[in-house]
């Protein structure tokens, strides 16, 4: 299988290796002594191991969300031989292994480098893990692919010197679509590629971040030519790293650098350290990006007749659904881009098997041009699949329960693994989204309510994007008792929005009843099948929802 | 919900941390580290529980994060969790998903 990625080469390996063997080490000191706790935790903490409430947790680094087949096989190896035969994919494209002992997690990352992925930058004040479309190369309203440059940020950003002990922790997303399916507005750099003028280039959105105090992000750039990039990047970081606040954690995101100094005083120091950057790029890095655009090529795309597909869906219903929902349009006729939801009923949101890893590899491979992706919303992605294979890749799904026709729908809950894991969580994330799934699922309602995002947070520093959810739930700690907090209307995408607090909290059993009121509400008061909770809700403002909500109050 | 915890008779607290090597939640008792949160010292003397945190705090070698949390004294006069955090500490991870997978492994 040809693996695009520079991941690859000779030097990286090395690189990997080095770095491993340097981990190894500092494990070993810290078991006979050598370093105390104090000592050794930033040292993990940079290679992405955590303590969590249970265990050792490991996060790995899936750059762009992209992985190959063996880099599949790979995971799910590691699940199997170093935790419980599971991963956890997360809204920021990575993945968790949340049973590792520390012993074994060098030979864990030793496996993991020989497929040529890694956990550096995966936590610490650096530049983290890339995001970027989930359907990159593929979808059809793209105007050029975005992963070269979101892998030429990676290379740039791995080990950078200058932004190893930034204020706090960094992130950036890359979208290339006429919609925004990247979340740009959400991370402390969002980039999109645009036009003007028949010449590329991004619209640089600048101090998005969500946790306590969430701030959408602005534009501070409305047009970048492409090959100015990496020096703009340079600047912004120059800027933040400097000026960003380092006596308060919670005040030392770039988000409240912008807005504590204002957007244009930041925009005028961000253009002065520009103008310096940029005499220093010798232009090596377009020399790497005409590389990386070579290696990303596209697929070679097969035809191949539709009958059967279309004879498929009209013999079978499930198939039929499940390809009204978990498909998105490809450039390519005849192809589309496959959403594997990993949001079966009962199970846990983002929560993928060693079996079930293994066997997408394997159809990836066989079916879809060895490309997988991780896609925002904790689910994975195929994204070159013939319309002519989705009956067998349908049917090979079904038999692993991965074939749940949910893309979008209100039992896609995006969910932080709450204080089933997380050291730092208030409350429970996990069993409110599975009780709100199977609720919906039991009342048969999925396809009725049509799109509706519900994204659950454990506590707030907001890993389940609460904020933007259509409907988002935070889970707080009310004098010792699990208590949920409603916002509404919130959108991560085209329009951006960051939900508004209903009200009071709910106990945990309180939440499901919330939910079911909220949405029956909704399903009386929309003016036609086609309008959408949040299009509804803008239309008619919180009122009658938080009547539904708080029918005593009302 | 540790910080400026007291032990006292009526709100006697057991002391807890990770086991460094594996990370599983650990208690102390008479000095040593168990897995079972039930044979956790139930700390009811302020300056005993001092004393003990220290000598946890010294065993850095063998466990992370050591603190003193509350507690309550159960019907068999047993330890049991004053917060649900800590019940969760004990009882591992409560969502149906992972109930179910753990359920099965302990039928093969």
């Amino acid at each position: 299988m040809f693996d695009a990625r520079p991941q690859h080469n000779d030097q990286h390996r090395e690189y990997l290796r080095h770095r491993t063997q340097q981990f190894r080490q500092q494990v070993q000191r810290r078991l006979d002594g050598s370093l105390t706790e104090e000592e050794f935790r930033p040292l993990r903490l940079k290679n992405g191991v955590y303590l969590q409430l249970h265990s050792y947790m490991y996060r790995v680094a899936i750059p762009y969300g992209a992985l190959t087949p063996d880099q599949l096989r790979m995971l799910g190896h590691v699940a199997e031989r170093w935790d419980r035969g599971y991963g956890h994919f997360t809204t920021r494209t990575n993945i968790q292994f949340h049973w590792h002992k520390l012993v074994d997690i060098p030979d864990s990352m030793e496996a993991l480098n020989s497929v040529g992925i890694h956990s550096i930058q995966t936590s610490g004040n650096t530049i983290r893990n890339v995001n970027a479309d989930a359907f990159a190369g593929a979808a059809d309203d793209e105007l050029e692919d975005p992963r070269p440059w979101a892998e030429l940020i990676r290379i740039w950003s791995t080990d950078h010197a200058e932004f190893q002990f930034l204020p706090r922790k960094f992130k950036i997303s890359v979208s290339a679509g006429k919609q925004d399916r990247s979340a740009v507005s959400a991370y402390d750099i969002g980039l999109r590629i645009v036009e003007r003028d028949g010449q590329r280039g991004f619209q640089v959105w600048v101090g998005g971040g969500l946790g306590r105090t969430p701030y959408l992000g602005q534009v501070i750039r409305d047009f970048l030519p492409q090959a100015d990039l990496l020096p703009y990047l340079e600047a912004i970081l120059s800027v933040y790293n400097l000026t960003g606040r380092r006596d308060n954690k919670w005040k030392a995101r770039i988000k409240i650098t912008v807005a504590e100094r204002g957007l244009d005083v930041f925009r005028a120091d961000v253009e002065a350290e520009f103008a310096q950057r940029r005499q220093q790029f010798s232009g090596l890095d377009q020399e790497i990006l005409r590389d990386l655009r070579a290696r990303f090529a596209p697929p070679e795309f097969r035809d191949a007749p539709v009958q059967g597909y279309e004879a498929a869906r009209a013999a079978n219903g499930a198939f039929r659904s499940w390809t009204d929902t978990n498909l998105h349009p490809h450039r390519i006729p005849g192809y589309a881009s496959v959403i594997v939801t990993l949001k079966a009923p009962g199970a846990t949101p983002g929560d993928m098997s060693a079996e079930q890893m293994r066997l997408v590899a394997d159809l990836a491979e066989r079916l879809a041009h060895g490309d997988i992706r991780v896609n925002h919303d904790q689910n994975l992605v195929l994204p070159h699949v013939r319309k002519a294979d989705l009956p067998e890749l349908y049917e090979a799904l079904r038999a692993v329960g991965l074939a749940t026709a949910n893309f979008g729908k209100i039992t896609d809950i995006i969910s932080c693994p709450g204080m089933d894991y997380c050291t730092l969580a208030t409350a429970r994330s996990i069993p409110i989204a599975q009780d709100i799934a199977a609720h919906f699922r039991a009342r048969g309602l999925e396809d009725e309510i049509g799109e509706m995002k519900i994204r659950i947070s454990g506590c707030i520093n907001a890993c389940g994007h609460h904020h933007l959810g259509h409907i988002g739930i935070l889970g707080l700690d009310r004098a010792g008792v699990e208590n949920y907090q409603i916002t509404l209307g919130g959108d991560g995408y085209e329009t951006p929005t960051l939900g508004q607090r209903a009200g009071a909290g709910f106990p945990a059993d309180q939440v499901v009843p919330a939910i079911d009121r909220l949405v029956d509400a909704y399903l009386e008061l929309r003016e036609s099948p086609d309008e959408r909770f949040l299009d509804a809700y803008r239309r008619l403002g919180v009122a009658p929802f938080k009547a539904a909500l708080y029918p005593a109050d009302a | 919900m540790s910080k400026g915890f007291t032990p006292s008779p009526a709100t006697p607290g057991v002391i807890t941390a990770n086991d460094l090597r594996m990370g599983h939640c650990v208690w102390m008792r008479d000095g040593r580290w168990t897995a079972d949160p039930r044979a956790a010292e139930l700390f009811e003397d302020e300056a005993i529980a001092e004393l003990a945190l220290l000598d946890a705090v010294s065993q850095a070698d063998l466990v992370v994060g050591p603190y003193l949390v509350e507690a309550k004294r159960g019907a068999d006069g047993r330890p049991e969790p004053a917060h649900f955090r800590e019940a969760f500490r004990r009882s591992g991870p409560t969502h149906k998903h992972f109930q179910q997978a753990e359920a099965e492994a302990s039928h093969v």
